[in-house]
């Protein structure tokens, strides 16, 4: 199996602070890789790492198993989309779309039949001589992708390219870049803080913290297998519900109340009782006619309730803990009631309290 | 309760003309006008009368009679010391000092402005450092120095010499303000650049520049002011066949021998001061806009 681009051993400090450390990361042919993480995690700085606009520390980058660590940008095979677009303003888009060609010093048919291409993949061709102050921010961005396209690179790397777009283009964009990767197949690295992007576009999803990878792994694991407290709180809006406690002998005990952990998969045989916390989603929390097949019922007294629209956010006691219970948006939940709760140990996480690391 | 709404206030609030705050304010700008507009007025008619009107001493009046006799003579015959050309060497000269100077500075400095702000080189902080502080040293102290190294290479009274200083002297400033505006021209559109295989001059001609000519016309403003209306360096590094316009109207209107020609002084001053004053409205706009900069967007 050969991989896209790999990243050994990388370090980058400024000066004294260490932004990336010692960081492992091996990107799959045709893969769509979405970075995580809150601000300051080092998910850019990596990627410019990878683009090349930044010179590492210490460790090496491979990139169609060519090492490239030093490497100039436009040698790397790689084509990059920015958080502001980045257009030359002085420039019409066809201009923009043709700067890195004529760079490379391209015969100019195969340059008019790039940029034809990519405006017709990428619906700008009656945008061509226009300049980027008289584009609309979806159609800038979409000048930017192009900008990559034509460059007929192995990677693209876009670094939050749809944050600076208002929340409904966002979406149509997703679509589109999910829409995009379908049909080019290229691999994909892409940077955002947003776990919204990331569960949707990601065939795999690196959480990022401190300049370390927290977890690699699928939407699917990341959401529903957290490796750690950091990535359980990071992941799902609203946030999961945590509990202290303790696990004694495959029941986690908390105050008074013991929740047998039947048919939770632990990641190894759990032999010695310690203090632990579980984390439980809001969604994974049932109520009404569901709450008889769950292993675990319970009695909570509603607080507030936030309808939202599509679900309804209610916010419930048990004993003294105030949990976060998503209900269905048609829920007819006042505050001062008192509800019953179904609670499934096999879907909620278990982690331990000193280490933080999954049980 | 709605006869009370539709008689209280309604729609903008009526504006009084003649407002405190109005008088204060164009008050101000009035006294703050004349103060300056005043002395160009004198300047003026004084220009165009001829001596015996001025001798009759009523300086604020109109000329009785108009003459461009005095443009004439500053321009063409006036005398300093033994030569009577007039101003029209010195312009030639300042022209000859000009336009190098300022050309060579500018584009020195905004390649500096444009190295120090994207390509940051190990010391390139302490450089700047160091170029700035030369902004805050008087150029008093630098005077005999300069004499002496122009001597050692040669070029002391050559107007050759004269613009090399004054490009020097430029570069500090200059050099700043290439590097703010280059600094705030978003850093992504130089990371995209660089992807797109531009390298350090092809980034600067094809990207930074066309995007720096505001902040190109205020440097060109601020030298051709500076460098026209400089007298010290072109009085100490230049010989009496090269002094720049600004040395010949000294020596016009300080010339002690016979009357004092008012009006002959009057039209060379203004002559004198009409280059960086056309440069100024021909430009005026787009200063502002560069002065202003720093909120350009991509």
């Amino acid at each position: 199996m050969s991989y896209s681009v790999e990243i050994k051993q990388l370090d980058l400090s400024f000066g004294a602070v260490k932004v990336l450390r010692n960081l492992d990361l091996n990107i799959n042919e045709g893969e769509f890789l979405v970075l995580l993480g809150s601000s300051g995690c080092g998910k850019s700085t990596l990627l410019n790492c990878i683009a090349g606009l930044l010179e590492v520390t210490d460790g090496q980058i491979f990139i169609k198993g060519k090492n490239v660590t030093w490497a100039e940008p436009s040698e790397r095979g790689i084509g990059m989309v920015f958080q502001s677009y980045a257009l030359y303003p002085q420039m019409t888009v066809k201009g923009n779309l043709s700067f890195g060609l004529k760079n490379a010093r391209l015969p100019k048919d195969e340059i008019e039949a790039r940029v034809a291409r990519a405006a017709e993949i990428l619906q700008i061709g009656p945008l061509l001589d226009r300049k980027p102050g008289a584009l609309s921010g979806g159609q800038r961005q979409r000048v930017a992708i192009g900008r990559a396209l034509v460059r007929d690179v192995d990677v693209f790397l876009f670094d939050e390219p749809l944050s600076n777009l208002d929340a409904k283009l966002r979406v149509d964009l997703r679509v589109e870049l999910k829409r995009l990767h379908n049909q080019l197949k290229n691999t994909m690295i892409y940077v955002t803080h947003d776990q919204v992007e990331a569960m949707t576009l990601a065939d795999r999803i690196a959480v990022m913290k401190g300049g370390a990878i927290m977890q690699l792994g699928s939407p699917d694991e990341i959401y529903n297998k957290p490796r750690n407290l950091y990535v359980a709180d990071f992941i799902g809006s609203p946030s999961m519900n945590f509990l202290e406690g303790h696990l004694e002998a495959g029941v986690f005990k908390v105050d008074d109340m013991a929740m047998p952990m039947t048919g939770y998969e632990f990641a190894a045989p759990q032999t010695a009782d310690r203090p632990a916390v579980i984390g439980i989603r809001p969604e994974h929390i049932v109520t009404g006619e569901l709450v008889r097949n769950a292993p675990l019922q319970y009695h909570v007294d509603v607080d507030l309730v936030e309808p939202m629209g599509s679900d309804t956010l209610v916010y419930a006691k048990l004993g003294d803990h105030l949990f976060r219970i998503r209900m269905d948006g048609q829920a007819t939940v006042k505050a001062g009631q008192t509800i019953e709760i179904g609670i499934d140990p096999s879907r909620a996480s278990l982690f331990d309290k000193a280490t933080e690391d999954r049980l | 309760m709605a006869d009370l709404t539709m008689t209280g206030p309604r729609g903008p609030k009526p504006k009084k003309r003649f407002s405190r705050a109005n008088i204060f304010l164009y008050g101000t700008l009035i006294v703050v006008s004349m103060y300056y507009l005043l002395p160009l007025y004198v300047m003026v008619v004084t220009s165009l009368k001829g001596m015996p009107e001025i001798r009759m001493g009523n300086v604020f009046g109109p000329p009785l009679e108009i003459t461009f006799e005095p443009w004439v003579k500053a321009w063409s015959e006036a005398c300093t010391g033994v030569n009577c050309d007039g101003l029209s060497r010195g312009f030639w000269n300042s022209v000859q000092i000009l336009i190098p100077s300022v050309v060579l500075s500018i584009a020195i400095a905004s390649v500096n402005g444009y190295a120090l702000s994207n390509w940051k080189f190990k010391g390139s902080e302490v450089f700047f450092t160091i170029l700035i502080l030369g902004a805050f040293i008087p150029y008093q102290t630098m005077i005999y120095p300069i004499v002496i190294l122009l001597r050692e290479i040669g070029l002391m009274g050559d107007l050759g010499g004269l613009v090399l200083v004054h490009t020097i002297f430029g570069m500090p400033i200059l050099t700043l303000l290439f590097r703010n505006y280059f600094a705030s021209v978003p850093e992504e559109l130089f990371k995209a650049a660089r992807v797109d295989g531009a390298g350090f001059w092809r980034i600067y001609f094809q990207i930074m520049l066309p995007m720096a000519l505001p902040i190109f016309v205020v440097a060109i403003i601020l030298q051709v002011t500076g460098i026209w209306n400089d007298f010290l360096f072109g009085v100490i590094y230049t010989k009496p066949a090269t002094y720049p316009m600004t040395v010949q109207l000294n020596n016009i209107v300080n010339s002690v021998q016979g009357i004092k020609e008012y009006n002959v002084n009057m039209a060379a001053t203004l002559l004198t001061g009409l280059v960086p004053l056309v440069i100024y409205f021909a430009s005026g706009k787009l200063f502002v806009r560069g002065i202003a900069a720093g909120a350009v967007k991509g």
